[in-house]
């Protein structure tokens, strides 16, 4: 009784203004994030020799660097060459960066299982390359991407929690300070996990959703 | 010489002299096309010309360059050397013209190349939006007007793996042809097919040719070949051997090659190859 009194008066409205930053991240985080990976993907498939470098260079150094140091490096590091970000900010930057870097390896992929005879066929009827691109391939390639790239839109609800270390307090933060502060961990952190697991478990609707939407006859 | 006859029933001797009667307007003219992949020579020099609503047919055996040739006319790959003109302007494959060109230059495919993700309808208007930038409605009346005319429309609303193979062929010919194209290129369009599918789409093609669509057409379907075209190019190691009406390529070649590659097809397809 106790426990529950606890969770409904206390609990519940700290973590509901944790859970907002937490959405706030996320919202902001995977579209763009998605719109890196795409625009990476294609840089290397499709681009020239400099821009498919970069972007290998891109993939090679954001999937190499541990995503706590990446956001340590965006917070505390850019400043002292002037780039000042505010911990919501840095958070939202470090996780497209990452998410992107990921993303665009399940694009890629992708874009490069669509057979070679859709760009052919789409170049023969006077299609520009980009225009082959964007209406043949890509739509092809991001549905067979979206299994991926879904999974990595689940990574990125749970490494929202990482934010916490930029003194960005979203729901784990929130959870932490109620937690210390009333030393009620069980509860709090059992509370903040279930909200994890919802979270996910709306995306992960959302995505089924959107695989059948995208879903073509094969 | 009757054994040969009952092979092609559906030849049509009015064809000897149809190329004295219409008036020739060239609409494409090929000029000594060479291609090399290191040190493998495809194309060897070829040239020809093809009028306006005249159907050619290229044969020859495999590996002799006749669907390199075909993606040369279009630029889909680029020749080391000569020539293609369209309309008496030359094709260039720069970015800022090529796909002007390839607009007026329809092209079908062995493997049709249907756009898996979109329906058959779709396949057809998408460069008529895209390419042709035409309104929507507009597009739909067009592409609907085209899968009708190659027997597709009530297939319209289906996707490219619900159709048979012959039914994705005629869609991808409706498909070229909506764009309005000058002259239409066929590569093999039915060595994909099952036998018994190869008769839609060689029906319709038959129907383009009466139509007055020009047409090239590299094929192994000897009937197709002595019934519709104006001209058979037989094609070996990169080069036209020799050329002609089909009377005579097919009854009267002069190269002992033309004449043995005959009788090789002949034996494999022989009394298959009745869709003429």
């Amino acid at each position: 009784m106790d426990s529950l009194l606890f969770i409904y008066q206390e609990l519940l409205p700290e973590l509901g203004k944790g859970l907002i930053i937490t959405l706030k991240l996320i919202l902001f985080s995977v579209p763009f994030g998605l719109l890196t990976g795409i625009l990476v993907a294609i840089g290397r498939v499709y681009g020239n020799y400099l821009l498919s470098s970069l972007s290998r260079l891109y993939v090679i150094f954001f999937k190499g660097c541990p995503l706590l140091l990446l956001l340590f490096i965006i917070y505390f590091g850019l400043p002292s060459l002037g780039v000042i970000f505010s911990p919501f900010g840095a958070s939202v930057l470090g996780f497209i960066l990452c998410n992107g870097a990921y993303t665009s390896e399940y694009i890629r992929g992708a874009i490069q299982s669509v057979k070679t005879g859709q760009m052919i066929a789409a170049q023969a009827l006077g299609m520009t390359k980009w225009q082959a691109v964007f209406y043949i391939i890509l739509p092809q390639a991001f549905r067979r991407a979206l299994p991926g790239v879904g999974n990595e839109i689940i990574y990125l609800i749970k490494y929202s929690s990482l934010a916490y270390m930029l003194t960005c307090i979203e729901l784990t933060g929130a959870g932490k300070i109620i937690a210390a502060r009333s030393f009620r961990f069980t509860e709090t952190f059992t509370v903040v996990g279930i909200i994890y697991l919802l979270m996910v478990y709306v995306a992960t609707r959302i995505l089924q959703w959107a695989e059948k939407k995208f879903s073509y006859p094969t | 010489m009757g054994r040969k006859e009952d092979l092609y029933p559906g030849f049509r001797k009015e064809n000897v002299n149809s190329m004295n009667t219409t008036k020739a307007t060239p609409i494409l003219v090929v000029e000594n096309i060479y291609k090399a992949y290191g040190k493998t020579e495809i194309l060897k020099g070829v040239s020809f010309t093809v009028n306006k609503g005249e159907t050619k047919v290229i044969i020859g055996p495999s590996g002799a360059g006749k669907s390199t040739l075909l993606k040369c006319i279009n630029q889909l790959i680029i020749p080391d050397k000569g020539r293609v003109f369209l309309n008496g302007e030359e094709v260039l494959h720069s970015h800022s013209q090529i796909n002007r060109f390839r607009q007026k230059i329809g092209m079908v495919f062995q493997n049709f190349y249907l756009f898996d993700h979109i329906t058959a309808l779709e396949n057809v208007e998408v460069a008529l939006l895209k390419v042709k930038k035409m309104k929507r409605p507009e597009a739909r009346e067009k592409a609907l007007k085209e899968l009708a005319r190659v027997g597709m429309k009530d297939k319209a609303h289906l996707y490219p793996a619900e159709l048979s193979g012959g039914q994705a062929q005629r869609v991808s010919i409706a498909r070229a042809l909506a764009m309005d194209p000058e002259v239409m290129l066929f590569d093999e369009p039915t060595s994909a097919l099952d036998p018994e599918l190869t008769g839609e789409v060689l029906e319709v093609m038959k129907d383009l040719a009466k139509e007055g669509v020009t047409m090239v057409v590299v094929t192994h379907e000897m009937g197709f070949a002595s019934s519709v075209a104006d001209e058979v190019i037989f094609m070996e190691e990169g080069k036209i051997l020799e050329s002609g009406p089909p009377i005579q390529i097919f009854f009267h070649p002069q190269e002992e090659r033309t004449k043995k590659f005959l009788s090789r097809i002949s034996e494999l397809y022989g009394e298959l190859n009745r869709n003429g």
